[in-house]
């Protein structure tokens, strides 16, 4: 059971950390150029500017209330027999 | 009433909450103390550790960098946000777990070494000595303006201030006076930024005025395409792309994130809140009162751009406003007449054929000893001056901040509620930065190591001797800065702590293979080239075009962290396994808490 529990974590670790290179150093850096000639806009601001400067940082929050809501989800479902 | 007497007043009275707030709350901190702060709300400790976090080098220096480098400064708004994030969920919960509430404590044990957690002592001792160096100029640059006094003198007082106050420590401990400290941060920061933004793009939220139209001259111009024309009018590169390569960006943006997550202060905030759910959702809110700020600082960078350029470029210095001879009071703008026209003129690299736009030779504006005026009153510099070039306009990256609202002509009270801003921004974060390295000294170093038999009170004398020696070295270094500007010589903070602390624990944390001999070695290749490249670069002039792979010492601690991660692994194939106690305490990790 311990180690079901930590592939989940592990797994969501990993799909978070994803998303948040693809937040900032991939849309902020590495596809800017591209993301500015070939994305709509935000507001006025072309988007690879827009996500480098405040779009990732957004990013960045709801990241961490994903790690929030599904950490304490499988905390939930795997603390049975173990006292806090 | 002055300018001054306004800005005393502020700063008093600022003073005054949070010595009345620790005051109250000094009878229920003794229960705080036995609950580990289980009556504190997380939303109470997220302001609390925000306050903690955002230092003087975020809170002054960033949203200047922000209008100068435009894009490029970007790699400090994700660099520092970004970081955070790593420092949340794969660092805080793990070394919470294993109850290490200090980076060499949790090095020391992992890797059941006294080698290890010496490494580990020195790194850290460097890492916070190279953060406080960059809060000391930015202490300095808050104080020479509040007093109309030069740099120097500013970086002298200041480091006096701070002594005293990490000296008085209790008052830092509690969480409250942060709460108060961050509000004052956030409200003092946010509130010009409105002013200026409903001026400038009729937008109440800076931040969507950033992304909004320009009203000045007729209106119906997006704001960041007007910001844009005229850095291409004056010869600067474009606002929005900026010129480092993506390559350089990537690993000095990297190096911040990854550095974030190895710095020493901000953890021991997450010890002291009751179990690990609370320490998850006060982590969320923690970003939340940071991002506040963060989204706030572009919007700021470039609103006082546009508000520079229009006041000062092509004016007449006779009818220049009153603010900029404060400003050249204090070594923080100069104007250099150089066709004798009377008339301020700002131009960038592109403008002339040799890309500078160099206003005088040297870092600094230096001055003749007498004070002298030019023809049309200007102060006069005793630099060179260089002529190669006509821009005649110069000032200090980290000013802007507090240069805005004279900018934006806001009354007196903003201003003032302003420098209380800063002052609390530098105060708090060089305080609780000097706590860690003294006590790295007395406690990890002297006690744990060298002197084990030392008594408590020669404890706490090694530990004031510790902070007042590091202080002078940061003064020195405040007042002859390494870098260009404060974010800068944060950065190198940063590229240190990512090559020689974040590979080392995530390896300790998620990888029960790695041992001592793979650990150190790994932690001293690291730091060592890390630290010697930015040296070389820095210090003893190494020529640009030799930069490894383009790489600028701001960003080389992601190459210095990829050489970590890569002679930790290796080494520790060859060399024989921790032992078992150590692989259970990895094992932990793996069940719910």
């Amino acid at each position: 059971m311990e180690n079901k529990y930590h592939n989940k974590v592990k797994i969501l670790l990993f799909v978070l950390l994803f998303l948040w290179f693809l937040s900032s150093l991939a849309c902020g850096i590495i596809l800017r150029e591209w993301l500015d000639l070939h994305f709509p806009k935000i507001g006025h601001a072309p988007f690879g500017f827009w996500m480098a400067q405040q779009g990732s940082i957004i990013c960045f929050i709801m990241i961490l209330l994903l790690y929030n809501y599904f950490m304490n989800k499988l905390d939930m479902k795997y603390k049975s027999g173990i006292k806090d | 009433m002055s300018q001054q007497l306004v800005n005393f007043l502020f700063i008093a009275l600022s003073f005054l909450l949070y010595i009345f707030i620790a005051v109250r709350s000094r009878a229920a901190s003794t229960k705080e103390y036995y609950t580990a702060g289980g009556g504190v709300s997380p939303i109470a400790n997220g302001m609390a550790t925000a306050a903690d976090w955002m230092s003087a080098a975020t809170f002054i220096s960033m949203a200047g960098v922000v209008a100068i480098k435009g894009y490029d400064a970007s790699r400090y708004l994700m660099g520092w946000t970004g970081g955070f994030v790593l420092l949340t969920i794969l660092m805080v919960p793990y070394l919470r777990k294993f109850n290490k509430s200090t980076v060499p404590d949790f090095i020391g044990d992992r890797y059941y070494s006294q080698i290890a957690r010496g490494v580990a002592v020195i790194c850290a001792i460097f890492i916070c000595m190279t953060y406080i160096m960059g809060q000391m100029a930015g202490v300095g640059v808050v104080f020479s303006q509040l007093f109309g006094i030069s740099n120097t003198a500013g970086v002298i007082i200041g480091a006096s201030i701070v002594f005293v106050y990490a000296g008085l420590g209790g008052m830092k401990g509690i969480t409250y006076t942060q709460v108060a400290q961050y509000c004052v941060m956030a409200f003092s920061y946010t509130i010009p930024a409105v002013f200026i933004a409903i001026a400038l793009t009729g937008s109440i939220s800076p931040q969507l005025g950033l992304i909004g139209e320009y009203k000045l001259d007729g209106g119906g111009v997006p704001f960041l395409e007007k910001i844009d024309q005229i850095n291409i009018q004056l010869g600067f590169n474009k606002y929005t792309s900026g010129e480092i390569s993506s390559i350089n960006m990537f690993c000095i943006t990297a190096a911040l994130m990854c550095g974030t997550a190895g710095l020493p202060h901000v953890i021991v905030r997450f010890f002291t809140v009751k179990n690990v759910q609370a320490v998850r959702i006060s982590a969320c809110w923690t970003l939340v009162f940071i991002a506040v700020i963060y989204l706030t600082a572009p919007a700021i960078g470039a609103f006082s751009r546009v508000n520079l350029i229009n006041q000062l470029n092509n004016s007449n210095y006779m009818n220049a406003p009153t603010w900029f001879s404060n400003f050249e009071e204090t070594g923080q703008m100069v104007w250099v007449d150089k066709n004798d026209d009377g008339i301020i003129q700002y131009f960038g690299p592109n403008a002339s054929s040799i890309n500078k736009n160099t206003v005088y030779n040297g870092k600094r504006p230096k001055y003749p000893e007498l004070k002298q005026k030019g023809k049309y009153g200007e102060r006069l510099i005793s630099n060179k001056i260089d002529f190669s070039n006509p821009n005649e306009l110069w000032f200090g990256n980290d000013i802007m901040v507090m240069a805005n609202p004279y900018m934006a002509g806001l009354p007196m009270w903003v201003i003032a509620f302003l420098m209380a801003g800063c002052i609390a921004a530098a105060l708090s974060t060089a305080a609780g930065l000097l706590l860690v390295l003294s006590t790295a000294i007395s406690h990890d170093l002297m006690k744990r190591i060298i002197k084990p038999e030392i008594s408590d009170r020669e404890e706490v004398l090694y530990a004031r001797w510790a902070s007042f020696v590091a202080l002078i070295i940061a003064a020195y270094f405040g007042i002859n800065p390494p870098s260009e500007f404060i974010a800068q010589t944060v950065a190198f903070a940063f590229g240190l702590a990512a090559s020689s602390f974040f590979p080392t624990l995530i390896l300790g944390i998620f990888s029960k293979n790695i041992n001592k001999e793979g650990a150190i070695s790994g932690m001293i290749s690291g730091f060592l080239f890390t630290l010697l490249y930015i040296i070389y670069f820095q210090f003893l002039g190494g020529n640009e075009s030799n930069y490894f792979f383009g790489i600028s010492p701001e960003g080389i601690g992601f190459i210095g962290m990829i050489i970590n991660f890569t002679i930790s692994i290796c080494v520790s194939k060859f060399t024989p396994n921790p032992p078992d106690a150590i692989v259970k305490m990895v094992n932990s990790i793996k069940s719910p808490e």
